[in-house]
C-alpha cells in the first residue's frame, strides 16, 4: 500500500496537498484498495461549498458505496472532470487523480502526517 | 466455518468475508470483481461453492414425499436430470430455493443455499409424512463451480464424457477413487459445470483445475464476482429475492411452481394468493447505484423496492432486479442515499443467455 510523504490524511482515507492558500483533495491508496473497482463518483461543482471532515462525494464501487470527506474547509475551484466519465482512474493512480481543489480557509483538525497515516493502517 | 480450501484462498491472496455462516473470499487481490466477472463472461473462471448444503434422500417413497416437500415436478423426472424447485412454507412463502439431482429411481441429491442448510434440513425432515432415507452430508462434501463459455474445454481434459451432458443433467463418476458428481449448472448465466467431490480432496481438484485451465486462462473468482454473474443472469438469491414471506407466485419463478402436479407444501396458499408484486428489471439513467433496498417509486407513490442492485460489468451501466406492484408502466424512480435517479424497466435476465447448451 502507498502513502506518499508530501501529504496529509484523513483517518478516513482521505489525503490533501497544501499549496499556498490552494488544496488539492483525494483519495489514499488504502481507500481505492479497499473500495475496490470504483464505477462512479458524484462530483460538486466549481464554486461550492466544502467543510472540513464533511462529505462532499459519493463513491460508488461494485461493491459498495462510500462517501469522501473533506480534508477542509473552503470553496471549490476545480474539479477533475476526468473522473466524471471514468472513475476507474482513482483505483489505477489514486495520488495523480485528484478529485477537487479548495481555496480553503481552514484545515481538518483530525490530519495526520505519512508516518501516522501509515501506522492508521496498519 | 471454514470450507477445506480456506487456507487455499488465503495464500492466493482472497479478500476473506463471511458468508451463510462461512468465511470466504469476495475476490481475489490480484484481480478483483471485474476481472473475475469477465473471466468467466468471457473464457473460465472458478469458484469455491463448498459451503453449500447437500442432503440425500432415498426409499420406496422418496419420490412421493419430495415431490409434496417442493413445488416443482419431481415426479417422471428422468434419471440424470437436475431440476430446479422452491421449497415453500404453508403460507406459500420461500423456506428456500434448491437443485434436486435424480440419481436413480427414488434416490435424489438434493442441494441448498449454504445459510440454509440447518434450516432446510430441519424442514424436510419434520414435514416428512412417510418414512424415508434422509441424510445431511454438507459437512462431508466439496464443490467447485467452473464457469464460462471455456469451461467445458478445461473440464474435458478430466472428464472426457462431459460434452454428452445437456444442460442441467450430470453423471456419476470418480475422483481419487471417491464419489464425483460432474453436473453441467451454475449461477452465472453461462455455460459450465458444478463438481462435487468428497471434502478430503477438494483443494486438490482446486490445484488441479488451476493447472488444467493455464491455457484458458482460468482464475479462481470470489463472491464478488459470483454475485454480480448471477444478478446480471436475473438468478434469485435468497435473503434477496425470495423471502419466506415472499409469496411464491410473485418472483418470477412460476416455472417452478407446479400447481396442477398434486399437494405440496404451500399449494393451497398460492392457490388463494392473487399476486400483488412481480419481480421486474430496471436500468438506471443517472450515475448512481441502486442497491438493496432502495425504494422506487412514481411521484409521491412508492412502488416497490429495490432487492438486488448493482453496476453491470457487461452492460456498462447500473441495473437493479426491483420487487413492484404488478402492472406498472412508464419510467420509474429510484431514490439513492436521499437522491432520486430515473430508471425504466428492461427485461430480465439483464443479458442473452448463452446457455443451450
Amino acid at each position: 500500500m502507498k502513502v506518499l510523504e508530501k501529504l496529509q490524511y484523513l483517518p478516513s482515507h482521505e489525503w490533501v496537498l497544501v499549496e499556498g492558500n490552494k488544496a488539492k483533495v483525494g483519495i489514499s491508496d488504502y481507500a481505492q484498495h479497499a473500495l475496490g473497482d470504483v464505477v462512479y463518483i458524484s462530483l460538486p461543482e466549481v464554486g461550492d461549498e466544502v467543510t472540513a471532515d464533511e462529505s462532499f462525494a459519493d463513491v460508488e464501487s461494485v461493491k459498495a458505496a462510500s462517501e469522501v470527506f473533506s480534508p477542509v474547509s473552503g470553496t471549490v475551484t476545480a474539479v477533475n472532470d476526468a473522473l466524471d466519465s471514468d472513475a476507474g482512474l482513482l483505483n489505477q493512480d489514486p495520488y495523480e487523480n485528484w478529485i477537487i481543489e479548495v481555496e480553503f480557509t481552514a484545515l481538518s483538525e483530525n490530519l495526520v502526517d505519512a508516518a501516522e497515516y501509515t501506522k492508521l493502517c496498519n | 466455518m471454514k470450507t477445506p480450501l480456506f487456507d487455499t484462498h488465503v495464500a492466493s491472496e482472497g479478500r476473506i468475508v463471511e458468508f451463510g455462516g462461512f468465511e470466504l473470499p469476495v475476490q481475489y487481490e490480484k484481480t478483483g470483481i471485474k476481472a473475475e466477472h469477465t473471466a468467466v463472461r468471457e473464457s473460465v473462471g472458478m469458484f469455491d461453492v463448498s459451503h453449500m448444503g447437500e442432503f440425500l434422500m432415498s426409499g420406496p417413497d422418496a419420490e412421493s414425499e419430495l415431490n409434496y416437500l417442493v413445488s416443482n415436478q419431481v415426479v417422471g423426472l428422468p434419471v440424470g436430470k437436475v431440476l430446479y424447485s422452491l421449497l415453500c412454507n404453508e403460507d406459500g412463502g420461500i423456506v428456500d430455493d434448491l437443485l434436486i439431482y435424480k440419481r436413480a429411481e427414488n434416490s435424489y441429491l438434493i442441494v441448498v443455499n449454504a445459510s440454509n442448510t440447518e434450516k432446510d434440513f430441519e424442514w424436510m425432515k419434520s414435514h416428512l409424512r412417510k418414512s424415508v432415507k434422509f441424510e445431511n452430508i454438507s459437512a462431508k462434501i466439496g464443490q467447485i463451480a467452473i464457469q464460462g463459455p471455456k469451461a467445458v474445454d478445461v473440464v474435458r481434459r478430466l472428464y472426457p464424457d462431459v460434452d454428452k451432458l445437456h444442460n442441467y443433467t450430470f453423471f456419476e463418476t470418480e475422483y481419487e477413487g471417491g464419489w464425483c458428481v460432474v453436473s453441467r449448472t451454475g449461477y452465472t448465466g453461462e455455460d459450465g459445470f458444478e463438481l462435487y467431490v468428497e471434502a478430503d480432496k477438494v483443494v486438490r481438484l482446486w490445484n488441479l483445475l488451476l493447472e488444467t485451465g493455464k491455457p484458458e486462462g482460468l482464475i479462481p473468482c470470489g463472491l464478488g464476482a459470483r454475485d454480480t454473474l448471477r444478478f446480471e443472469a436475473g438468478m434469485p438469491l435468497y435473503g434477496h429475492e425470495l423471502k419466506d414471506n415472499y409469496p411464491a407466485n410473485e418472483v418470477g419463478l412460476n416455472f417452478a411452481i407446479k400447481m396442477d402436479k398434486g399437494d405440496f407444501i404451500g399449494r393451497e396458499a398460492i392457490a388463494n394468493h392473487v399476486a400483488g408484486f412481480c419481480r421486474r428489471g430496471i436500468k438506471l439513467l443517472g450515475k448512481g447505484i441502486a442497491r438493496e433496498g432502495s425504494a422506487v417509486y412514481q411521484g409521491s407513490r412508492q412502488l416497490g423496492i429495490v432487492t438486488s442492485g448493482n453496476f453491470s460489468v457487461t452492460n456498462g451501466c447500473a441495473l437493479a432486479m426491483v420487487r413492484i406492484f404488478k402492472g406498472i408502466e412508464g419510467n420509474v424512480e429510484v431514490e439513492v442515499r436521499g437522491k432520486r435517479f430515473e430508471a425504466e424497466f428492461v427485461k430480465l435476465p439483464f443479458i442473452a443467455k448463452q446457455n443451450n447448451k
